[in-house]
Protein backbone atom coordinates (compact mmCIF):
# COMPACT_ATOMS: atom_id res chain seq x y z
CA UNK A 1 0.00 0.00 0.00
CA UNK A 2 1.47 3.11 -0.93
CA UNK A 3 0.59 6.14 1.66
CA UNK A 4 1.67 9.54 1.20
CA UNK A 5 1.21 11.78 4.26
CA UNK A 6 1.60 15.89 3.92
CA UNK A 7 3.67 17.26 6.07
CA UNK A 8 0.78 19.61 7.29
CA UNK A 9 -1.06 16.53 7.79
CA UNK A 10 1.54 15.11 9.74
CA UNK A 11 1.11 18.14 11.77
CA UNK A 12 -2.25 18.22 12.16
CA UNK A 13 -2.32 14.30 13.37
CA UNK A 14 0.59 15.30 15.74
CA UNK A 15 -1.98 18.18 16.83
CA UNK A 16 -5.13 16.33 17.66
CA UNK A 17 -4.28 12.72 18.58
CA UNK A 18 -3.94 13.98 22.28
CA UNK A 19 -6.49 16.18 24.50
CA UNK A 20 -8.53 18.30 22.32
CA UNK A 21 -8.62 21.55 24.13
CA UNK A 22 -12.00 22.04 26.63
CA UNK A 23 -12.16 25.41 25.02
CA UNK A 24 -15.61 27.33 23.50
CA UNK A 25 -13.26 27.11 20.26
CA UNK A 26 -11.04 24.08 19.91
CA UNK A 27 -10.06 24.06 16.24
CA UNK A 28 -9.52 27.45 16.61
CA UNK A 29 -7.05 27.11 19.29
CA UNK A 30 -5.14 24.25 17.07
CA UNK A 31 -5.06 25.74 14.22
CA UNK A 32 -3.39 28.99 15.65
CA UNK A 33 -0.93 26.65 17.12
CA UNK A 34 -0.12 25.37 13.55
CA UNK A 35 -0.20 28.63 12.04
CA UNK A 36 -3.12 27.76 9.76
CA UNK A 37 -6.94 28.93 9.36
CA UNK A 38 -9.92 27.28 10.96
CA UNK A 39 -11.52 26.88 8.10
CA UNK A 40 -8.03 24.97 7.03
CA UNK A 41 -7.53 22.67 10.00
CA UNK A 42 -11.30 21.56 9.50
CA UNK A 43 -11.46 20.47 6.00
CA UNK A 44 -8.23 18.53 6.28
CA UNK A 45 -9.31 16.81 9.25
CA UNK A 46 -12.88 16.24 7.62
CA UNK A 47 -10.87 14.94 4.46
CA UNK A 48 -8.35 12.78 6.67
CA UNK A 49 -12.10 11.36 8.18
CA UNK A 50 -13.74 10.85 4.39
CA UNK A 51 -10.11 8.27 3.67
CA UNK A 52 -10.56 6.41 6.83
CA UNK A 53 -7.28 7.47 8.44
CA UNK A 54 -9.15 9.22 11.23
CA UNK A 55 -11.21 7.03 12.73
CA UNK A 56 -13.40 9.91 14.37
CA UNK A 57 -13.07 12.88 16.84
CA UNK A 58 -14.40 11.78 20.10
CA UNK A 59 -14.18 10.17 23.26
CA UNK A 60 -12.66 6.94 24.11
CA UNK A 61 -14.58 6.03 27.16
CA UNK A 62 -12.88 3.47 30.45
CA UNK A 63 -15.05 -0.02 29.24
CA UNK A 64 -14.81 -0.87 32.53
CA UNK A 65 -16.45 1.60 34.46
CA UNK A 66 -18.63 2.08 31.79
CA UNK A 67 -20.78 -0.98 32.29
CA UNK A 68 -18.97 -3.97 30.69
CA UNK A 69 -17.54 -5.71 33.85
CA UNK A 70 -15.55 -8.49 32.36
CA UNK A 71 -13.47 -9.08 29.30
CA UNK A 72 -12.30 -12.41 28.42
CA UNK A 73 -9.67 -12.68 25.35
CA UNK A 74 -11.12 -16.28 24.30
CA UNK A 75 -8.63 -18.14 21.83
CA UNK A 76 -9.93 -20.77 20.31
CA UNK A 77 -8.43 -24.14 18.16
CA UNK A 78 -10.01 -24.25 14.99
CA UNK A 79 -9.18 -26.03 11.67
CA UNK A 80 -8.76 -23.83 8.90
CA UNK A 81 -11.26 -25.00 6.89
CA UNK A 82 -13.58 -23.95 9.87
CA UNK A 83 -12.39 -20.96 10.59
CA UNK A 84 -14.71 -18.83 8.12
CA UNK A 85 -17.65 -20.35 9.45
CA UNK A 86 -16.91 -20.24 13.29
CA UNK A 87 -15.47 -16.87 12.94
CA UNK A 88 -18.54 -15.39 11.64
CA UNK A 89 -20.85 -17.33 14.26
CA UNK A 90 -18.71 -15.66 16.33
CA UNK A 91 -19.27 -12.37 15.30
CA UNK A 92 -22.81 -12.60 15.91
CA UNK A 93 -22.90 -12.46 19.50
CA UNK A 94 -23.48 -8.81 20.92
CA UNK A 95 -21.23 -9.73 23.09
CA UNK A 96 -17.96 -10.44 21.19
CA UNK A 97 -16.38 -7.67 20.04
CA UNK A 98 -12.62 -8.54 17.75
CA UNK A 99 -12.38 -11.40 16.05
CA UNK A 100 -9.11 -12.33 14.82
CA UNK A 101 -7.41 -14.80 12.91
CA UNK A 102 -3.68 -14.95 13.94
CA UNK A 103 -0.92 -17.55 13.37
CA UNK A 104 -0.55 -20.38 15.59
CA UNK A 105 2.94 -22.31 16.57
CA UNK A 106 3.59 -25.57 18.29
CA UNK A 107 3.42 -24.05 21.60
CA UNK A 108 0.55 -22.37 20.77
CA UNK A 109 -2.26 -24.01 18.02
CA UNK A 110 -5.05 -21.23 18.83
CA UNK A 111 -5.81 -19.48 15.99
CA UNK A 112 -9.31 -18.07 16.15
CA UNK A 113 -9.17 -14.86 19.02
CA UNK A 114 -12.42 -13.23 19.99
CA UNK A 115 -12.86 -10.48 23.01
CA UNK A 116 -16.18 -11.61 24.97
CA UNK A 117 -17.67 -9.10 27.26
CA UNK A 118 -19.90 -9.87 30.22
CA UNK A 119 -20.65 -8.18 33.37
CA UNK A 120 -19.52 -10.97 35.31
CA UNK A 121 -16.71 -13.83 34.82
CA UNK A 122 -19.04 -16.81 34.48
CA UNK A 123 -21.03 -14.74 31.80
CA UNK A 124 -17.99 -14.59 29.89
CA UNK A 125 -17.52 -18.56 30.57
CA UNK A 126 -21.64 -19.11 29.36
CA UNK A 127 -20.74 -17.52 26.05
CA UNK A 128 -17.58 -19.15 25.44
CA UNK A 129 -19.23 -22.56 26.31
CA UNK A 130 -22.35 -21.82 24.15
CA UNK A 131 -20.07 -20.98 20.87
CA UNK A 132 -18.08 -24.37 22.00
CA UNK A 133 -20.97 -26.16 21.75
CA UNK A 134 -23.24 -24.62 18.86
CA UNK A 135 -19.61 -25.00 16.88
CA UNK A 136 -18.28 -28.63 18.63
CA UNK A 137 -14.95 -26.65 18.88
CA UNK A 138 -13.98 -27.80 22.42
CA UNK A 139 -9.94 -26.62 22.37
CA UNK A 140 -10.46 -23.25 23.66
CA UNK A 141 -8.98 -21.07 26.43
CA UNK A 142 -10.46 -18.19 28.20
CA UNK A 143 -7.51 -15.12 28.73
CA UNK A 144 -8.34 -12.52 31.53
CA UNK A 145 -6.22 -9.64 32.14
CA UNK A 146 -5.23 -9.73 35.76
CA UNK A 147 -3.28 -6.55 35.40
CA UNK A 148 -3.56 -3.50 33.30
CA UNK A 149 0.66 -2.77 33.06
CA UNK A 150 -0.36 0.41 30.27
CA UNK A 151 -3.06 1.62 28.33
CA UNK A 152 -2.00 4.57 26.08
CA UNK A 153 -3.08 5.69 22.88
CA UNK A 154 -0.60 5.42 20.37
CA UNK A 155 1.37 8.91 19.36
CA UNK A 156 1.67 8.95 15.58
CA UNK A 157 4.74 10.75 13.45
CA UNK A 158 6.57 11.10 16.84
CA UNK A 159 9.55 9.37 16.31
CA UNK A 160 12.84 10.34 16.70
CA UNK B 1 -16.34 7.63 45.64
CA UNK B 2 -18.69 6.57 42.15
CA UNK B 3 -20.16 9.30 40.02
CA UNK B 4 -23.11 8.07 39.02
CA UNK B 5 -24.21 8.93 35.13
CA UNK B 6 -27.34 10.89 35.08
CA UNK B 7 -29.12 10.73 31.60
CA UNK B 8 -27.84 13.88 30.13
CA UNK B 9 -24.33 12.33 30.62
CA UNK B 10 -24.79 8.99 29.37
CA UNK B 11 -26.49 10.66 25.87
CA UNK B 12 -23.33 13.10 25.91
CA UNK B 13 -21.14 9.98 25.98
CA UNK B 14 -23.16 8.30 23.53
CA UNK B 15 -23.09 11.43 21.50
CA UNK B 16 -19.12 12.32 22.11
CA UNK B 17 -18.20 9.07 21.04
CA UNK B 18 -20.08 8.46 17.64
CA UNK B 19 -20.74 12.02 16.18
CA UNK B 20 -18.10 14.18 17.94
CA UNK B 21 -18.41 17.46 15.45
CA UNK B 22 -15.84 18.44 13.16
CA UNK B 23 -17.32 22.38 13.92
CA UNK B 24 -15.75 25.50 15.00
CA UNK B 25 -17.99 25.26 18.59
CA UNK B 26 -18.37 21.38 18.85
CA UNK B 27 -19.26 21.74 22.45
CA UNK B 28 -22.60 24.01 21.62
CA UNK B 29 -22.93 21.92 18.98
CA UNK B 30 -23.60 18.94 21.12
CA UNK B 31 -25.25 21.06 23.99
CA UNK B 32 -27.89 21.99 21.26
CA UNK B 33 -29.06 17.96 21.22
CA UNK B 34 -29.29 17.68 24.93
CA UNK B 35 -30.51 20.97 25.96
CA UNK B 36 -27.15 22.23 27.80
CA UNK B 37 -25.15 25.67 26.55
CA UNK B 38 -21.54 24.66 24.71
CA UNK B 39 -19.95 25.62 29.06
CA UNK B 40 -22.10 23.25 30.31
CA UNK B 41 -21.05 20.35 28.38
CA UNK B 42 -17.57 21.52 28.73
CA UNK B 43 -18.29 21.35 32.52
CA UNK B 44 -19.52 17.61 32.31
CA UNK B 45 -17.13 16.53 29.86
CA UNK B 46 -14.22 17.82 32.47
CA UNK B 47 -15.88 15.76 35.22
CA UNK B 48 -16.58 12.74 33.51
CA UNK B 49 -12.82 12.85 32.87
CA UNK B 50 -11.78 13.05 36.48
CA UNK B 51 -14.63 10.53 37.65
CA UNK B 52 -12.40 8.04 34.93
CA UNK B 53 -15.27 8.05 32.36
CA UNK B 54 -13.13 9.45 29.80
CA UNK B 55 -10.09 8.01 28.95
CA UNK B 56 -9.38 10.67 26.24
CA UNK B 57 -10.97 13.15 24.04
CA UNK B 58 -9.44 13.71 20.73
CA UNK B 59 -8.27 12.06 17.19
CA UNK B 60 -8.54 8.31 16.80
CA UNK B 61 -6.79 7.08 13.95
CA UNK B 62 -6.19 3.82 12.20
CA UNK B 63 -2.83 3.21 11.91
CA UNK B 64 -3.27 0.96 9.23
CA UNK B 65 -4.32 3.38 7.13
CA UNK B 66 -1.20 6.43 8.20
CA UNK B 67 0.76 3.20 7.03
CA UNK B 68 1.66 1.94 10.16
CA UNK B 69 1.64 -1.85 10.63
CA UNK B 70 0.73 -3.44 14.27
CA UNK B 71 0.64 -7.18 15.91
CA UNK B 72 -0.23 -8.47 19.30
CA UNK B 73 3.25 -10.35 20.46
CA UNK B 74 2.08 -12.81 23.45
CA UNK B 75 5.17 -13.78 25.49
CA UNK B 76 6.65 -16.47 28.23
CA UNK B 77 8.00 -14.34 31.06
CA UNK B 78 9.93 -15.45 34.24
CA UNK B 79 8.24 -14.53 37.64
CA UNK B 80 11.33 -13.33 39.04
CA UNK B 81 12.07 -10.73 36.04
CA UNK B 82 8.55 -10.34 35.28
CA UNK B 83 8.23 -6.72 36.07
CA UNK B 84 11.64 -5.90 34.83
CA UNK B 85 10.71 -6.97 31.54
CA UNK B 86 7.73 -5.16 31.63
CA UNK B 87 9.60 -1.87 32.67
CA UNK B 88 11.67 -2.30 29.55
CA UNK B 89 8.89 -3.00 27.23
CA UNK B 90 6.62 -0.38 28.18
CA UNK B 91 9.14 1.83 27.11
CA UNK B 92 8.41 1.30 23.39
CA UNK B 93 6.51 4.30 22.52
CA UNK B 94 4.66 1.27 19.98
CA UNK B 95 3.84 -0.50 23.06
CA UNK B 96 0.18 0.78 23.46
CA UNK B 97 -1.54 -1.92 25.54
CA UNK B 98 0.49 -4.34 27.47
CA UNK B 99 -1.10 -6.91 30.04
CA UNK B 100 0.00 -9.51 32.31
CA UNK B 101 -2.88 -12.83 31.17
CA UNK B 102 -3.48 -15.92 33.84
CA UNK B 103 -1.42 -18.53 31.18
CA UNK B 104 1.74 -19.53 30.77
CA UNK B 105 2.11 -17.16 28.46
CA UNK B 106 1.59 -14.20 30.53
CA UNK B 107 2.73 -11.21 28.78
CA UNK B 108 0.47 -10.12 26.18
CA UNK B 109 1.16 -6.48 24.24
CA UNK B 110 -0.10 -4.97 21.20
CA UNK B 111 2.93 -3.05 19.43
CA UNK B 112 3.15 -0.42 16.47
CA UNK B 113 5.16 0.77 14.31
CA UNK B 114 6.23 2.66 11.70
CA UNK B 115 6.93 -0.16 8.96
CA UNK B 116 7.48 -3.85 9.24
CA UNK B 117 11.24 -3.62 9.33
CA UNK B 118 10.95 -1.65 12.88
CA UNK B 119 8.58 -3.48 14.01
CA UNK B 120 10.30 -7.07 13.99
CA UNK B 121 13.41 -4.81 15.40
CA UNK B 122 11.76 -4.19 18.11
CA UNK B 123 10.38 -7.42 19.19
CA UNK B 124 13.53 -8.93 18.37
CA UNK B 125 15.06 -6.73 21.06
CA UNK B 126 12.29 -7.45 23.37
CA UNK B 127 12.90 -11.36 22.31
CA UNK B 128 16.24 -11.18 24.21
CA UNK B 129 15.65 -9.12 27.44
CA UNK B 130 16.20 -11.51 30.35
CA UNK B 131 13.50 -13.16 31.49
CA UNK B 132 11.89 -13.72 28.41
CA UNK B 133 11.63 -17.23 27.71
CA UNK B 134 9.29 -17.39 24.47
CA UNK B 135 8.03 -14.28 22.40
CA UNK B 136 5.17 -15.34 19.87
CA UNK B 137 4.61 -12.73 16.99
CA UNK B 138 0.78 -12.67 16.40
CA UNK B 139 -0.30 -10.33 13.97
CA UNK B 140 -4.42 -10.66 12.95
CA UNK B 141 -4.26 -11.90 9.21
CA UNK B 142 -8.04 -11.85 9.14
CA UNK B 143 -10.14 -9.48 11.51
CA UNK B 144 -14.10 -10.44 11.46
CA UNK B 145 -15.51 -7.48 13.15
CA UNK B 146 -14.29 -4.42 15.26
CA UNK B 147 -15.03 -2.31 17.55
CA UNK B 148 -17.68 -2.18 20.70
CA UNK B 149 -19.66 0.72 21.07
CA UNK B 150 -21.61 1.11 24.49
CA UNK B 151 -24.82 2.06 23.94
CA UNK B 152 -24.99 3.72 27.18
CA UNK B 153 -28.72 4.70 26.81
CA UNK B 154 -29.58 0.81 27.07
CA UNK B 155 -28.05 0.32 29.96
CA UNK B 156 -30.01 0.37 33.34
Amino acid sequence: MNIRISQLDKEIIRAVQGELPLVERPYQKIADELEISKEELLARLKQLKEEGRLRRMGVILYHRQAGYQFNGMGAWLVSPERREEVGKLMTSYEEISHVYQRPTYPDWPYSLFSMIHGQSQSEVEEIAQEISEKTGIAEYKILYSTEELKKTSMKYFCEE
Amino acid sequence: MVKQLDELDKKLLTLAQREFPLDSRPYQRLGEELGLSGQEVIERIKELKEAGYIRRLGGIFSSKKLGYVSTLAAAKVAEEQFYQVVEEVNQYQGVTHNYRRNHDFNLWFTLIAPDQASLEEQLAEIEVLVGVKVLHNLPAERFYKLGVKLNLEKEG
